[in-house]
């Protein structure tokens, strides 16, 4: 559903992207991993237009979105998280999600300030949203409760249950378990699997090694900007390029 | 859950306030006091608009006393020079407002942070310039005298203080009005949203620079129109209400009340110019008074007075619905705040021991 031919970022002299060339399908769940400084979130920028390719296409379900804005490509139904759960620290968990929605739905100035029924609507269909997905992310008991009281691994769920409230076809995680304990780590590789189940095709960054070998479909290692393999996790294992990309010279050889 | 962060929106509250507002007039000593008040009030709505721009949507608008002074200048002009009546003069001054703030923010606000700061500061000290030198459209810094007041209806006279008085009220509610529709609307979420961070707005299908110019005019609005009634009220102006000094007065204004609070923009104005008034005989010393009293506030209550008493609230209510919860919390919940200590240190240590490895090995 998401095809990306010859990707290509540069910053000056620097090649942060470097000629990606790859492929993810409907229904799987794809990782993008590699050493620091690999590329791994230049590249989800550029998906997301956050950042314009300086080559190279990307076509998400047959269309090139490569360089269109990032509000745009959000309503072709590509969401995303960060890596730094960015929220409203001073209001409720379900107040914070009701934005999310706003985009599927059209009401502007004259109707706000009026009050139409058009906006009445929009804003009913951003709360329901906004239930909806607390509830998907099993956060439903703690609606209520206020963003600066949460713990790491619901601010983690709330980001996801933001980018959901967009009704994305794809959705792009940047480090979901980031900062998150072992015992978190399952519940949020369960979350990932039910977002799966519900059609939504998954994209993660990830650095816990774990994780990603039991959770991806489909690896795809970064190094340097390029690509050095593509594969399903047990050939990626032990593919010697990543081997020595991730260990060293020597580890590979030995 | 709104209603959780607008203790100060409460209909009931605000009715009280309106009412205290009311009467005024009937308790205050003299007529000085009423004119004061009025003033007040007229930048206070203009204070309104800075909290648009500034308090919902994040962007420092420093232009916000120029356009303010736009509103102004265009109800003096056309009144005095043109001989229009003050309605139609009004009107216009929101028309200007409106599209020399569509120009101003089409170009500006593709600066972000500081530069954008930096750049609408220059953008206020051009206005300043053209009011003090285009001597053939402003007077130069002659001014403009015999402004024409509000006509008004049957026995109501504007050129006394009460009746402007009462005029300012009504548009001073008409403000908070419009300002608490659009910050409980999906329109006010919006322009928090874009404060968060640019990024996350994005991400949520925001179309930025069109909602950013969106605020931004709403906001010139605002001040032009506050401008225009400015110069019905005082009927003298000169380019020294462009001077950028009024715009960090209304920073300061919003900054004591509560910044991105409906209530913060009357409060803080109020309590400012009654200190003001209080200290006058200091005159030009009042900022040993202002100054010291402006870092305290800053310290213990950067969210101004409004901004602090919201969170306040917020919290209590918070911790009664957390408390009330806790008899019937499903087990997924007990487990995540017993855990949520361990968490945090292993954020502390997860990004070492990762990626990096490699390379110090190669």
């Amino acid at each position: 559903m998401l095809e990306i031919n010859g990707l290509t970022k540069q910053y000056g002299g620097l090649t942060a992207v470097d000629n990606v060339t790859t492929s993810f399908e409907r229904g799987a769940i794809n990782a993008i991993i590699g050493p620091n400084g690999a590329g791994k979130t230049t590249f989800f920028n550029l998906v997301a237009g956050a950042a314009r390719p300086t080559a190279g296409e990307i076509r998400f379900e047959g269309n090139d979105i490569a360089g269109m804005a990032p509000d745009a490509i959000a309503r072709a139904g590509i969401a995303r998280t960060f890596q730094t759960t960015m929220l409203f620290e001073e209001s409720s968990v379900l107040d914070n999600l009701i934005i999310g929605h706003r985009l599927r739905t059209g009401s502007r100035l004259w109707d706000v300030l009026l009050h139409t029924p058009r906006h009445r609507r929009a804003e009913a269909a951003c709360r329901d949203k906004a239930a909806e997905v607390l509830d998907f992310v099993g956060l439903s008991a703690i609606g209520d409760r206020m963003i600066a009281d949460t713990s790491q691994e619901e601010r983690k769920r709330i980001a996801f249950a933001l980018a959901l409230a967009t009704e994305p076809k794809i959705v792009l995680l940047d480090e979901p378990a980031g900062g998150v304990n072992p015992g978190e780590t399952d519940g949020l590789v369960a979350l990932i699997h039910k977002m799966v189940k519900h059609d939504i095709t998954v994209c993660l960054i990830e650095h816990k090694m774990d994780m990603i070998m039991s959770i991806a479909d489909r690896i795809v290692v970064l190094d340097h900007g390029a690509k050095i393999a593509d594969g399903p996790p047990n050939e990626i294992r032990n593919d010697p390029a990543v081997i020595e990309a991730y260990l060293g010279a020597e580890h590979a050889e030995a | 859950m709104t209603r959780v962060l607008n203790a100060f929106n409460h209909p009931a509250t605000l009715l009280v306030l309106l009412g205290l507002a009311i009467g005024f007039p009937f308790v205050a000593g003299n007529e000085y006091q009423v004119y004061v008040m009025a003033l007040a009030f007229v930048w206070a709505i203009a204070v309104y608009g800075l909290n648009i721009i500034t308090g919902y949507c994040g962007q420092l608008n420093l232009a916000h006393g120029g356009f303010f002074a736009i509103g102004a200048y265009a109800v003096a002009i056309l009144t005095a020079d043109h001989g229009w009546n003050f309605w139609a003069a009004f009107a216009m001054a929101g028309v200007f407002g409106a599209l020399f703030g569509l120009i101003v923010g089409a170009v500006s606000l593709r600066l972000k942070e500081h530069y954008f700061a930096i750049f609408t500061l220059c953008v206020g000290f051009i206005i300043y310039m053209l009011l003090d030198k285009w001597e053939a459209l402003t007077h130069g810094p002659l001014g403009i005298i015999s402004i024409a007041p509000p006509d008004g209806f049957g026995v109501v006279d504007f050129t006394q203080t009460r009746p402007f008085y009462y005029l300012v009220l009504g548009c001073l509610c008409a403000a908070v009005f419009f300002t608490r529709r659009l910050s409980n609307s999906l329109l006010g979420r919006t322009f928090r949203a874009i404060r968060i961070s640019d990024d996350l707005a994005q991400s949520l299908g925001i179309n930025l620079m069109r909602n950013k110019i969106l605020a931004f005019v709403i906001s010139t609005v605002y001040a032009a129109l506050a401008g225009g009634l400015y110069s019905g009220v005082v009927r003298f102006i000169g380019p020294d209400i462009g001077n950028f000094m009024h715009t960090f007065d209304m920073i300061a204004y919003l900054l004591v009340g509560g910044i991105g609070t409906l209530m913060g923009p009357v409060i803080g104005t109020l309590i400012i110019t009654w200190l003001t008034q209080a200290v006058q005989s200091l005159e030009e010393y009042r900022m040993i008074v202002f100054g010291p009293l402006l870092v305290v506030l800053v310290i213990f209550f950067p969210k101004g007075i409004a901004g602090s008493f919201q969170a306040w609230r917020a919290r209590r209510n918070a911790t009664a619905r957390v408390s009330n919860e806790t008899g019937r919390t499903p087990p997924s919940q007990a487990d995540t705040s017993e855990t949520a200590q361990p968490s945090a240190t292993t954020s502390a240590s997860a990004p070492t021991g990762h990626g990096t490895r490699g390379h110090s090995n190669a």
